[in-house]
């Protein structure tokens, strides 16, 4: 066990298993970088340093830059998946989707029910999302609501460093197509996270503190800033569960109807765009399941419904903030507790 | 030119292409016929007038080698050797078809048999082929893999992609273009911008044209590609020029075609009929033996309709099978 950063567990992950299974292969642009020029091999290990030295050490067979071509590589990947390897392909940011979706949704999802059960597709694809990197329209949204709605892909979004080295190397080891998201603003966050590898299995919820008044659902970077408005409610005297589902599909929907039959309230925290998106599924499901537990209406914490802006000004009016969660909390204490059912 | 090579085919080996180009041909003029009956749901783009492609390019192929498809798949799966009772099946939606009545035509798919999936999406296929590639020069398995797209596919940006990173990865890859003179309704000779097979050697691979309704010129044609791909030299690409007896699917009235355009292609284009007379002219094969294919031929597309009328359909809780292999 040691402090590790959050681009340190995911390198550790992908090393790991790279030396656990021949079959494991990565691509992507310049996940090595520098092919065909001059200067230095393996010169960046991605835009930001994740797969760093893993070319040095795998070789150019197993980690193989792409020419800037998702959609020739994202669907490579998917086929060589069909053929015996477990790629790991990175989008590079999850924005790039627009380009190559069909080898995602079309094609690798669908592999399996439209052959009948005959065929398995292990393959992830890693993809920076989220804004606050001043990245602008183009280089920082979210996105994993559209993932989510297809059947056959999975969904991961680690919320810190011990959480992305377990849950990917459990993608690496899944035989379903995978996508899994990484922060881009997460990368330098440090933590514990152990030297030897191990798995956080799918679907099963994390609890990341315990309350009785409210649960806060939040998802990915949104669980540190429910956290920190958790620190700041439990000094005025209000008492949260934060509860990170670790994945949007498979979705642990009993944690949380579980914790929401407990404390009654439920605030949802969700850095992508509002409309149809983690938030308002989590809140139409747990109003259909759970309706009679609930003693205030389900609120959500989403950005507005814009493109994510380039100024800072603009850029920090439009993530999710502790103060912002924190208010929605303590309006939804403030609601006049509802008559349970008869 | 004297396709050397390709009567070098031995009896064997002409006999099964024979069969293949048969079969293909009566499995869709019998979907053609139960699919105007009503027995057939759903859309099916049927390959008649396209065999020798299929069948001369897969003649080279063996179960290491994958194909990737397109809508116009059913030629395909047959000459990569996909069994016919469960294609039949399949196409009618029943339980037992390859893949258990969940794709249909326009999905069917073997892949331990390496055939990847005919596929919905034009130029879908070309990127999974390249990563079949990928995977066989990973695992040094030896095998290839062939692209067919169709004119429509060759303008997606999937093909010329995948084409840019075949080279760039050298990968053991042939892109077989099925020209058939349409895109749906629209003709090649309009959509196609330029030179096919300049478009080829823009990539850096070389290309090749090549007679669609002549079995032997494919089959010599792909005799390079394999070579060069088998040996690790990389991508090759055919322009194969051919023509479909039916139109874009089932159902299409084929207005944008001109009159007698179709009549004229049976009575002289027609690929099997010039593979009869190429080999029993050459007193290669006998006419008594086609005579006899042609018989098997009919009662296993009789007995696989029958069989797929007869097979039940799957049962209420294959609905939600088989979207994972896990998910709790």
């Amino acid at each position: 066990m040691s402090k590790k950063s959050f681009r340190q567990a995911v390198n550790e992950a992908l090393r790991q298993e790279m030396e656990r299974d021949p079959t494991v292969v990565l691509m992507g642009e310049d996940v090595g970088g520098g092919m065909g020029a001059p200067g230095e091999d393996d010169a960046w290990g991605g835009p930001l340093g994740v797969t760093k030295g893993l070319m040095s050490q795998f070789g150019r067979e197993r980690v193989l830059d792409t020419p800037i071509t998702e959609s020739a590589f994202i669907g490579a990947a998917a086929g060589a998946a069909l053929r015996g390897l477990r790629p790991v392909a990175e989008l590079m940011f999850v924005d790039f989707m627009g380009v190559c979706f069909d080898q995602i949704f079309n094609q690798a999802a669908k592999f399996r029910y439209m052959f009948g059960g005959t065929a398995k597709t292990p393959l992830v694809i890693r993809t920076m999302y989220g804004a606050g990197f001043r990245a602008a329209s183009q280089h920082s949204q979210c996105l994993y609501p559209i993932f989510t709605h297809v059947p056959g892909l999975k969904v991961v979004i680690p919320s810190s460093p011990y959480e992305a080295k377990g849950l990917l190397i459990q993608a690496i080891r899944d035989d379903d197509p995978v996508i899994f998201f990484e922060h881009k603003v997460m990368y330098d966050d440090e933590e514990d996270v152990p030297d030897d590898p191990y798995t956080i299995p799918f679907g099963e919820a994390r609890f990341v503190r315990e309350g009785e008044d409210v649960t806060i659902v939040a998802i990915g970077r949104m669980v540190q800033m429910a956290s920190k408005a958790a620190d700041a409610l439990a000094k005025e005297g209000i008492s949260c569960t934060v509860l990170d589902p670790r994945t949007t599909s498979p979705l642990d929907l009993q944690s949380i109807l579980e914790s929401v039959q407990e404390t009654g309230r439920l605030v949802i925290v969700d850095e992508a765009n509002p409309r149809c998106n983690i938030a308002t599924d989590i809140s139409a499901q747990v109003v259909e399941q759970a309706f009679e537990s609930l003693k205030a209406p389900i609120r959500m914490v989403c950005p507005p419904h814009t493109p994510v802006p380039f100024s800072p000004a603009l850029e920090d009016a439009f993530i999710p903030s502790p103060e912002k969660i924190a208010a929605v909390v303590r309006s939804v204490m403030a609601s006049p507790t509802r008559q349970a059912a008869a | 030119m004297e396709p050397s090579r390709a009567l070098q085919l031995n009896r064997e080996e002409l006999l099964r292409a024979y069969r293949q180009m048969r079969t293909i041909r009566e499995f869709e003029e019998r979907v053609h016929t139960e699919f105007s009956s009503g027995a057939i749901p759903g859309f099916v783009h049927l390959y008649a007038g396209e065999e020798a492609v299929a069948v001369g390019v897969c003649m080279h192929l063996t179960e290491r080698d994958c194909i990737a498809s397109t809508h116009r798949g059913h030629g395909h799966c047959i000459a990569k050797g996909c069994d016919v009772k469960g294609m039949m099946a399949e196409i009618f939606g029943r339980a037992d078809g390859l893949c258990g009545g969940k794709g249909g035509s326009m999905h069917i798919a073997d892949v331990a048999k390496g055939m990847l999936g005919a596929n919905g999406i034009v130029g879908g296929g070309a990127p999974l082929a390249c990563g079949a590639a990928l995977a066989a020069k990973t695992l040094k398995t030896g095998g290839v893999a062939v692209a067919f797209g169709g004119d429509g596919a060759s303008n997606q940006g999937t093909t010329a992609e995948s084409m840019n990173l075949a080279t760039v990865w050298k990968l053991p890859v042939i892109f077989v273009l099925e020209d058939n003179g349409y895109a749906e309704s629209t003709a090649s000779s309009w959509s196609i911008g330029g030179d096919a097979v300049k478009r080829a050697e823009g990539f850096g691979m070389p290309g090749v044209r090549v007679d669609g309704h002549d079995f032997f010129a494919v089959y010599e044609a792909m005799h390079d590609p394999i070579a060069r791909a088998r040996a690790g030299e990389g991508p090759s690409f055919l322009h194969v020029k051919v023509n479909r007896y039916y139109g874009h699917f089932e159902g299409d009235a084929q207005t944008y075609r001109a009159p007698g355009e179709v009549q004229r292609l049976r009575a002289e284009m027609d690929c099997i009929e010039r593979f009869r007379k190429r080999v029993t002219e050459a007193k290669v094969l006998e006419e008594k033996d086609l005579a006899a294919i042609d018989r098997e031929v009919l009662e296993l597309i009789e007995e696989s309709v029958r069989a797929a009328k007869a097979a039940a359909y799957p049962p209420p809780p294959a609905l939600l099978s088989d979207v994972y292999v896990s998910y709790p």
